[in-house]
Order: C-alpha cells, then structure tokens, then sequence
C-alpha cells in the first residue's frame, strides 16, 4: 500500500499492449451492454476463454475493461431505449427515458456517462487508499451481520421506493422463493420441484432478468406504439460542454451517490440496490422531487453514479478477500483460478503487479472509456434510426441467445418468454420488478446467512439486535419497513396536505 | 384493473399456497443442525399470502380504476408474442439461426411492410452474422438444426 506501489501499476498498466486490451475491452462492453440480452456477466464469461493464452494481467485489464464498457453501454439503452441492459441501470430509465423522448437525450447520456465517471474515480481513489482498512472492517462481518445488510437493502426498496409497500414486498418474497427452488446446498434437499428434473437447477437471475426487462419491456413498449421510434439525441460536443456546465449544480447528489455506491458496493449485489436508493434518496432530498421520473437531469445523475461506483466497488472484496462483488465479479474471480492466481489477500504480497496493475488500470480504462463512449455515442444514436420492425424481432432473437448461452437449455428461452409476460403484467400493475430480481440473485446468500446466523444463536432472533453493527443496521432496516406505515400520520401531523400517489416509480 | 389485481393476487396466493405445502412437507421447523430446508420458504410464502390478501382486499374495496389493456393495445402486444413464442418453438426443431431468419422475414414482412430486398437481406445477414460471432468467434454453441447438421457443424 502506498504510492510507489501505485506508480508500478501504472507502468504495467499503460503498457502498448495493456492501453490497446483497454480499448478494446471498453469498445466490446460498450456493445454488450447496449445489447439487452448480453450482460456484463454474460459477456464477461463468454470472453473468458479468448484470455487464457494472455499474461493474467492484461486479461483481468481485458475483462474489467468490459465491464467499465458494459457499465457505460447500460446507460446507453436505458436511455435511448427505456431496456435496462443491466439491473443496476434500471434507475437511469426512469428519469433518462423522458428525457431523451424530450428530445434531451444528448443531455441524458453526457450527464449518465460524467456521472459514470465521478462514481467510479471515486471508488478507484477509495480502493486505492482505504482497501486494507475496508476489507479489515468487512473481515469482521459475521452472518448476522451479512444478513442484516441485506434485510437493509430489502427494506430500503419497501419503505424509499414509492408506490404500494405490500407490492414491493410480494416482489422481494417472489424473487426469493423463486431463488429456493432447486437443491438446497445446506441440507442436500429438493425444494419445490415436485419431482420435475427441469426445475431442480432453479431459476437463474439472468433470464428473469432478459426476461422481465428485455421481453417484458417489449410488450410494454409496443403497446404504447411509441418507443423505438428514431428520436433524435441531439448528441455534438455543444451539448456534452452545455451539460458539463450545469452539472456542477449536482454536487451533492454526486456526493451522496457516491457513498451510497461505494458502501453498497463492496458487498454483494450492491450496485442495483445501490443505484435505486441514491435515486430514491436524490427524489427525497431533491427541491424538483415532483419532476423525478418524468426527465430530470438528476434522476440520471444519481443512479449512474451509485451504480457505477458501486461497480467499481465490487472489485474489492474480490482481490482483498476473494469474495466476489458482484456477478460479473463472480466470473472474473474463476478467471483468476484459471489463470492460476491464488484469489484473496495473498494476492497483494504475491503478486503485487497484478494488484496493482489492476487498480492503475482502472484509472486508465475508465478515463479512456469515458471519452471513448462520449465520442462513439452518434454511432449508437443511429440504433434508434433502425425501424421498428426490425428492432423487436432483432432484440427477442438476442435475448433468445443470451438466455440459451447460460446454461445451453433451450428450456430457459420458454423461461424468459413467460418472465417477459409476468413483467409485462407486473408492470402495468405496478409490482415492481427490480427488487424480485435482486432477491433472486442474493436469495441463496440471504438464506444461508440467515440461517448460519440463527444456528449461532440457537434460534434466538436477537442475534439481529445484540450484535453493535448488526444491531444497527437492522434497526434502520426496520424504519425503512415501518415508514411507508408512519408517513400518512406523521403528514398529518405536520398539517401537510399528503400526495396521493408518488408517481415516477417504475 | 380491478379484474387483473384480482387475478394476479389470486394466483401469487395460490402459488404461495404450493411453496407452504411444499415447506410443510420437507420440514419447516429446527432441526438436529439448525432450520431444516423449509424454513426460509414458509416464512416467504406465510407473508406472501398475506401481503396478497390484503393486496385483494385493497382491490375489492377501491375503485374501477382505468382498464388494465385496452383491445387497441393488446392487439399489438400480441403481434410480437405469438410469433416470438413460435419461433421458439421452431427452434426446436430447425434450430436457433433458421427459426431466427424465419421469424426476423416474417416480422418485417407482415409487420413492418418491408419490401422483399430488404427483408430477404436482412432475414438472412443477421442470422449468418450472429452464427460467426457466436459460433465462430464467441464460441458459444446455439441450438441447430437439419440445416446446420448439413453444413457439417
């Protein structure tokens, strides 16, 4: 830890070589994320083998460089096209999508990739500098309280996200109970596959979420006879300075995202809870809360900067405990033991260029990446010039790739058409989607925790409360839960008059 | 509306409903080492059914509300549904890149109105296209069909 060390990864990381894997890198993840079916994860995984001939260096600086790509292409499709091609850039389509239907889509995508590029300088400059310390903290997490963070982010959806609490509920235990089915790896059980061989691999989190975004978002546009159509961007280097103007003004949503997609980051599954509570908490605190969801250059702002913070964040645990951040992080980490690196803390004693060529590289690619994706922007622009007939065949037979490429089942293409049906119903009825996916990708981790914990305890729920940071966490969680009860009384208690319905979710 | 939360909430307590039994079935309780494997479940599926009744009390008590889909907008919907789930089916049997050039013709021809040269191209240059990407240079295998079986992949 220290400069020099930083200094040696500099001179690994802006080798010729490594800059061109950066380049590269950032332009694949670009297209894989504005592609809806390919994800950073899937892509990520489907690169892996392509690696294996590379120094470990420049194929983990090939990997993460698409990942950065995917983070910024994420943007890219919420905004242009109301497809979140991540979970985590769900929030961006809130706000991102009026605006660029506004005809301010320049605006929209030069504030979601600035944005982008604030939360990960960061959590670069926070790795840097705090990892040790960081990952000692996180050192002493226990089940407890790993579970109490998660019941947090779960509540935080209950009681911030806006609309029907119950609905918001009903969608975390169904993303829950759809993460039970299969074997469970505790008790080497059969959960809820009624002797069908089909269901005892379970759901997976990447075709519930081509499904209920991609297809789902389909149906939903269609309907509407609108989308897809070619909106102008309105995207030249005028509108990128204009934007860079009045972006300053945001300097405490950038801020607060910030350290909302840092602390949620580093711990699994961070980066969509992390991007729907910094647009949650932006709505909160903001003087234009009325105008969040129909283009408000701050909706975009806060979850792009969370999320990719939060993405960045995710590499954390993953080099200084070799636990992985996220999904995509996931993969990498089996990169590693391919590679034949030994993940985990050994990694800064053994292999210091590696560590540190990484971190430099995360400076260099996401610098390169931001302007590459601000120039190469008029290219992706002329997606939305494509007719519409073309699109929406075009997109169901990517997601039918993407969902085939995960496990090679064709039985996971009817998965993702009858996801795609719930989300469209869901939608329209207002159950939101994005916490029943992130129950489904942190259910196992959830369960075991929480059994892990109440095995230490005997069964006792206190082990929640007795514990000082678990105890802590779960006492905000539980005000997150009980606030959506509290908020009518405590309006009426002020004399406020209470908004009927808080519009702009979903 | 009012018809379709009704609906929705009454099969998400139906479905809670299976996962109870289910739970109940493999053991819900504590076991010799801790919560046996029905644990977590019940307790998902308990508040689940009850968060859904209320969601239909919630329903039954409030107003009409606007129309959950009108037939000016389902018909559109449809459109892309049917065909995509054929496709689906089609690949099957003819395998992903036919059944996708077929579908990707007959979407543009029917829907868009495209004329032939376009469709014929396209219907044709994005299925060769994915096929060298996926196949190719991605080397993820897609399903195939008789077609590809003849071309010796």
């Amino acid at each position: 830890m220290g400069i020099e060390n930083l200094i040696l990864g500099f001179h690994i990381a802006i080798t010729p070589f490594n800059l061109w894997m950066t380049v590269v890198g950032i332009l694949l993840g670009t297209i894989i994320g504005v592609l809806p079916g390919l994800g950073g994860a899937n892509g990520v995984a489907i690169l892996l083998p392509v690696t294996f001939t590379m120094p470990p260096t420049s194929a983990i600086i090939l990997l993460t460089s698409i990942y950065w790509g995917a983070l910024f292409g994420g943007a890219i499709t919420s905004i242009l096209f109301n497809i979140p091609g991540e979970p985590w850039s769900v929030a961006t389509t809130f706000d991102g999508y009026p605006m660029a239907r506004q005809g301010q889509g320049g605006q929209a995508l030069t504030a979601a990739f600035t944005s982008s590029f604030v939360g990960a300088l960061f959590s670069i400059v926070l790795i840097t500098f705090f990892a040790p310390v960081l990952a000692q903290i996180a050192l002493k997490f226990g089940p407890p309280e790993i579970f109490a963070i998660q019941f947090l982010t779960f509540s935080s959806f209950v009681g911030l996200g806006g609309g029907n609490p119950l609905k918001s509920l009903v969608s975390i235990l169904i993303g829950f109970i759809l993460a039970t089915v299969g074997l469970d790896i505790v008790t080497g059980q059969l959960r809820l596959t009624f002797g069908i061989t089909e269901l005892m691999r379970g759901f997976d989190f990447i075709i519930a979420v081509i499904g209920l975004f991609g297809i789902g978002e389909i149906l939903l546009s269609v309907e509407e006879g609108l989308s897809f159509k070619g909106t102008r961007t309105g995207m030249n280097l005028r509108v990128v300075l204009d934007t860079w103007k009045i972006l300053p003004r945001y300097w405490r949503t950038f801020v607060r995202s910030s350290f909302i997609g840092f602390w949620m980051g580093f711990k699994p599954g961070g980066a969509t809870p992390a991007s729907f509570m910094s647009y949650a908490f932006a709505k909160r605190f903001s003087k234009n809360a009325d105008r969040f969801g129909k283009g408000e250059i701050e909706g975009v702002v806060a979850p792009e900067t969370a999320a990719h913070a939060a993405g960045i964040a995710a590499m954390l645990p993953m080099i200084t405990l070799g636990i992985p951040g996220s999904p995509t992080a996931a993969v990498m980490l089996g990169g590693l033991i391919i590679w034949g690196l030994q993940p985990g803390p050994l990694l800064f004693k053994d292999n210091p260029d590696f560590v540190w060529g990484l971190i430099a590289s995360m400076y260099t690619g996401n610098i390169i990446g931001v302007f590459m994706v601000l120039a190469f922007v008029p290219l992706f622009a002329a997606i939305l010039r494509i007719p519409f007939a073309i699109l929406t065949p075009l997109i169901v037979v990517v997601c039918a790739i993407g969902s085939y490429a995960v496990h090679n089942s064709m039985l996971d293409i009817w998965y993702m058409l009858i996801f795609g049906v719930v989300g469209y119903v869901f939608k329209k009825l207002d159950y939101p989607l994005a916490p029943l996916v992130l129950a489904l990708v942190l259910g196992d981790m959830a369960e075991n925790a929480l059994r892990q914990s109440l095995i230490m305890s005997q069964g006792s729920l206190a082990i929640f409360f007795n514990r000082p940071i678990a105890g802590a966490i779960t006492a905000v969680a539980l005000f997150f839960f009980i606030l959506p009860a509290i908020t009518p009384w405590w309006r009426r208690f002020r004399g406020s008059p209470s908004p009927a319905a808080q519009a702009g979710r979903d | 509306m009012r018809a379709a939360e009704f609906v929705t909430a009454s099969i998400l307590i139906l479905l809670g409903g299976v996962v109870l039994f289910d739970a109940v079935r493999i053991g819900f309780g504590w076991g010799p080492d801790g919560p046996r494997s029905g644990f977590f479940p019940f307790w998902l599926a308990l508040i689940m059914v009850v968060n859904c009744a209320v969601i239909l009390a919630q329903s039954a008590l409030g107003g009409r509300g606007k129309i959950f889909v009108s037939r000016e907008q389902l018909g559109p919907v449809l459109k892309v549904l049917w065909p995509a789930t054929a496709a689906v089916a089609l690949m099957h049997f003819v395998g992903l890149y036919v059944a996708s050039a077929l579908y990707m013709g007959f979407y543009m021809r029917w829907v868009g109105r495209h004329s032939w040269v376009p469709v014929i191209v396209i219907a044709l240059g994005l299925p060769i296209a994915s096929f060298l990407i996926f196949e190719k240079w991605f080397l993820v295998p897609m399903p195939k069909g008789p077609l590809e079986q003849w071309l010796g992949y």
